[in-house]
Formats: structure tokens, sequence, C-alpha cells
């Protein structure tokens, strides 16, 4: 591949247009499911991807880091997720054509016909757990299990990296700190999972895929599973490098790599460059701003949501109690892609900053 | 009839007249309706089934077979991981030539492989089956319930994973497991870096400190040393697994009792 290629495409994978294109191309995806579930176009955009494997295969510090061990699963899951992603909206695209024109989702076809689970089930479980061991033993004889140098506390690696199943969380550092990164906003991931069925009041879509039945709670699934979740671990995989420096695929990992921008607080922001005077000393006082910015982000937020018809027919639909777990949730989980955008356009480093709380 | 049998269907039909077979197999040959049914009731293993199910259920593009898959993945998890406890020994002096020699001089050395791989397919598998639970709506009542066991499932199954990623006791176990374990210094009130564990005091001395926060509870000390590799080995191999195994019963009794796999109402 051309340097110059080489060299526009590490750019594109900068932090910005990383995510920005990764939103783009989910709500893309969202909005044209039935077109590109097609098997021909799907097939095409897979090949799109395997041809920029192929072609980057040469580059060494591609090499690198898609065939380090460790990384084998997760390239192993860009393919998987996204034959995934396709299997549940290419039967969500057929299924919604079928209902437009009067007619039950597949699944519902048969729903009255019942199988004995022996031999039919038993000989299906029998045969994937085969196939399954089968891959399992090649996969292992082929690629051994990672294993490094012996555990040395005097030498820190750089980067330093959790595993790669919570490399979303460790990405989240970046904007958050550790309490709210690693214990907080993981608590409120497991409660949000939690409460899905007692929220999701819609008697509709059980049982099949669809997507026009439940456009809005699958897109709000979708944009934390997909985007904040999936994609922030490729991110942390494949683009973060020593000290949590962002590196393009075809970068060299260069641990001299110039150190990001200073980043601001709000306070400041407001006393110093808003009001033109100093920061008041007690943190109580300077931090109003930023302390009546979160409060109204809980507090009003929910009530101006209710204007827009999508959030007006949920609350109807759920009553106070569920909207308010279900929005209350929603904000926190908006609160990362919001606190991304702001470090990027202001620089914006805590909306509040107390020692030891900071957010 | 028996004439028309070849050998094999002949001493086929000795064995399963015989005492003992009669005495483990109580019903005939699955052929019949009846006996396909008392197959399913007859076993302890099979039992786990119902009788019948919708034929929907059987389609692999509904189910992806996601969930049995990680059901399989936690039996061999266990299997090779029993295997693997022969030739460990959790402490920093041991462990990494441990693995080492597992992987170089062990008969069937692939065990540690397969363990490895095995627990990294597991975390994908249970969130594709969690992503096509949710997309099919198969969380919708009566179901809710079994939802949320499924989630701390999945947060078991990452426990596991993370838990194991100690134990080869190398520079990726080390740092990922320190990386890891420095979010719980910042536990709200727990942890000696997070919010509020300032305000925690006994006669003015602080009660939470670095050899008593979270972390520390975790790591049994400040550093990801002896104690925190005992630790982390028997939540592994014991703790954790025996949650799991608890709820993985829960989780599939309740998907028979809600009906069994979901479908179209």
């Amino acid at each position: 591949m051309p340097v110059g290629a080489k060299e526009f495409i590490n750019h594109l994978f900068g932090p910005v247009s990383y995510t920005v294109f990764g939103v783009f191309a989910f709500f893309l995806m969202l909005a044209t499911y039935r077109t590109w579930t097609k098997p021909v176009v799907f097939f095409i955009l897979n090949s799109l991807i395997v041809i920029f494997f192929a072609l980057s295969w040469s580059d060494p510090n591609f090499n690198k880091i898609v065939t380090k061990p460790d990384n084998i699963p997760i390239v192993a899951l860009i393919f998987i997720i996204l034959f995934f992603m396709w299997l549940s909206f290419r039967q969500a695209a057929i299924n919604d054509e079928r209902m437009e024109n009067g007619m039950p989702p597949l699944e519902a076809v048969e729903k009255h016909e019942r199988v004995l689970v022996w031999p039919d089930l038993v000989f299906i479980e029998f045969l994937s757990a085969i196939i399954f061991m089968v891959v399992l033993i090649i996969w292992s004889v082929g690629i051994g299990a990672p294993l490094e140098e012996p555990a040395n506390p005097t030498k820190t690696p750089n980067p330093s990296k959790a595993p790669w199943y919570f490399l979303g969380l460790q990405e989240m550092l970046v904007y958050f700190d550790p309490w709210i990164a690693g214990v907080v906003l993981p608590s409120f991931i497991i409660t949000g999972l939690m409460i899905i069925p007692y929220c999701d009041k819609n008697p509709k879509g059980a049982g099949y895929y669809t997507f026009k039945d439940r456009k809005f709670v699958i897109s709000m699934f979708l944009f934390g599973f997909m985007v904040l979740w999936i994609m922030l671990i490729f991110m942390g995989t494949f683009l973060r490098g020593p000290n949590w420096n962002f590196f393009g695929p075809y970068e060299y990992w260069d641990v001299h790599k110039a150190p990001v921008l200073n980043n601001i607080n709000l306070s400041e922001y407001f006393w110093i460059h808003l009001l033109g005077v100093g920061i008041p000393t007690n943190p109580l006082v300077s931090e109003l701003p930023g302390i009546f910015l979160i409060l109204a982000y809980f507090i009003i937020t929910p009530g101006i949501l209710m204007f827009i018809p999508v959030f007006k027919r949920l609350y109807s639909n759920m009553g106070f109690l569920r909207y308010s777990l279900i929005i209350f949730h929603f904000l926190v989980m908006m609160s990362l892609p919001i606190k991304m955008i702001l470090r990027w356009t202001l620089n914006l480093k805590y909306i509040i900053a107390i020692p030891t709380f900071n957010i | 009839m028996a004439s028309k049998k070849g050998d094999i269907g002949r001493i086929f039909d000795y064995i399963s007249n015989t005492q003992a077979w009669k005495s483990i197999f109580r019903h005939g040959s699955p052929d019949t309706t009846r006996n396909r049914s008392l197959v399913m009731l007859m076993n302890v293993v099979l039992h786990l089934h119902p009788v019948r199910m919708r034929k929907s259920g059987l389609r692999i593009k509904y189910t992806w077979c996601m969930g049995g898959l990680t059901f399989f993945l936690f039996l061999v998890e266990t299997i090779t991981g029993l295997l693997l406890m022969f030739y460990y020994r959790p402490t920093p002096e041991y462990a990494y030539i441990d693995i080492q020699y597992l992987r170089s001089d062990v008969p069937l050395g692939v065990m540690r492989e397969i363990h490895r791989w095995g627990a990294h397919a597991m975390v994908i598998t249970v969130w594709l089956h969690m992503l096509r639970v949710f997309m099919t709506g198969a969380y919708k009542p009566p179901r809710e319930f079994n939802w949320g066991v499924g989630v701390i499932l999945l947060v078991l199954t990452l426990l596991l994973s993370f838990s194991g990623y100690l134990l080869p006791f190398d520079q990726l176990a080390m740092w990922a497991v320190t990386v890891g374990t420095n979010m719980a210094r910042a536990t709200p009130l727990l942890g000696h870096e997070g919010p509020g564990a300032a305000f925690i005091k006994v006669g003015g001395v602080n009660v939470i400190h670095a050899a008593t926060d979270a972390r520390a509870l975790l790591l049994g000390g400040r550093i990801v040393g002896a104690s925190a590799l005992l630790r982390f080995y028997v939540l592994h191999c014991i703790g954790f697994p025996l949650a799991v195994a608890f709820l993985i019963a829960v989780h599939f009794w309740r998907v028979r009792k809600d009906g069994g796999i979901s479908g179209p109402l």
C-alpha cells in the first residue's frame, strides 16, 4: 500500500474521526437495515474488510498488533460481531417486510408445531458440541496461548492494558476518573441491563426478529453494546499504544509521541474566562457551576426530553417510576459520548473538580 | 422381524435385553414417541430438556446455539481446568514455571491452550447469547427474571476470566490485573482514593487507607503478589465456578418454567 494511503488511514483512525465515523456508520446501519443486509451487499462489505486486512498485512506495525496472541480473539470478534449483526438484521428485515404485507413473521408460521426433543434437539446439541470442540482443538494446537516473560513488579510495560473485554472501561478512564469509569459506570451497566425487561412495556416483538416494532429499544441497546462497548474495545486493542496515546493502524508505537494538550476544568472556564475573576478558594463555591450543570443534566433533561414525541410516548407507556429509571440510565450512558465531545472541542477536564470527587 | 436384522442389530438386541442394560435404561429403544419421551424423562442429564418443544426453537438461525455453546464451554473449562490443577501451584515461585512445564513437557500439553482460548470464546459466546436474546425480545414477560439471572451470569463469566488472567503470573497477567484492580482503589467510600473515604475516621485516624481498602481486600495486600495469586486462584477454581453452576441451574430451570425457548406469542 502506498505511504500516502497509509498516512490517510492513520488520520482516519484518529480518536475523533474514528468515533464520529463509527457513530455515523451505526446510525446508517440502523436506517438502511433493509439494504445492507441483502446478502450481496453484506458480502461486498465483508470483502472490503478482508481486502483491507490483506493489503495491510505486510505493514510491520499493523502485523505486530493484529497477530499478537492475545489480540487474536478480538480480530475474530470483528468478523463474528458483524456476521451476527447481519444475521439478526437480515431476519428482522425479512420479518418486517412480511408484516407490512399482512403476513406473520417467519417464526410465527410454525408456532403451533411441536417436535420431540429426542432426537431432534439432542442431535443438534451433540453435533454442535462436537464441531465446536474440533474447532477449539485445532485453534489450540495451531496457536499457542499467550505467555510473556515472568511477572516483574519493577518493570511496568507501556502500555499496561486490562484484559481485552475490559478495554471499554479502561478507555473511559481517559474521560472520567477511576471511581466513575471503574466503579460507578460498570455498576450502572449492570443495573441498566437488568431493568430492561421491567421497563420495556412494548407488547410487540417478543420471540421473533424485528426492528420496525422496537426501533427505540433496539437502537438504545445497540448504541450501548456496539458503539460504547465493542467499538471501544477495538479502539483500546488496536489503536491505543504507549502512554495510552492514539496510534493509527500503521503507526510505529513510539514511546515519545508528543503528549496531549493540557485540559482545563469547567471552573476555570467559568471564573477566569467568563467572569474574569480568580477561582474562589472554597471548592464548594468554585465548583457551583459544575454542580448546577450536573444536577440540571439529571433533573431537567428528563423533562425537556418529554417534548420529543418518542420520549413522551415512552412516558405515557411506562409511568413515572419506570420512565425515571430508564432516562437516568440513558443519561448516564450518554454522559460518556458527551464527555468525549467536550474533551475534543473544549479540552474540558472536569465538570466538577473537587479532589477525589472529580466528574 | 429378528431374522431381517443384521449381526450388529442382533448383538444390540442381545445387549439391550441383559439385566445390566435394563437396570440402567428402563425404557425400550427410542423409536416410538412414548419411548422418546421416556428418554427425556428418565435421564437425569437430559431431563433438563422438555419432552416437546417449539419447532422454531430448533432453528440455528433463531437461537444461534449461543446459550448452549456457552454452557458447553463452561463444561470444557471445568474439565480442562481440573486437569490443569494437577500441575499448577499458585505461588509466585512456581506459578510461571508450572505453566511453562505445562506447555512443554506435560503429555497432552494442549490443555492450557484449550482452557485459555475456550475462556476467550466463552466471553464472546455469552455476549452473543445476550445479543440474540435481546434482538428476539426473548426477555419480555414472563422471562424478565431469567434475563436478570443471565446478566449476573455474564458478570460472573467476566470475573471468572479476569481471575484466571492472573494465574500464569507473567507480565501480561500481572499488569492486566494491576490495571483492573487499580479501579477498586477509587471505589466510593471503600477505596482509599475514592470519594468520601477520607471522611471515614475513628479518633481522627483514617479507617480506609491503602492496606484496608477494597483493592487490598481483593489482592490481600497492596501489590499483586503471593496473596493476590492465592485469592484469585481460590476464587477462580472454587468460588466463581460454584456460583456459576448454581445460577446456571436456576437459569435452565427458569427457561423450562417460563415456557421453553422463546417464540412468538
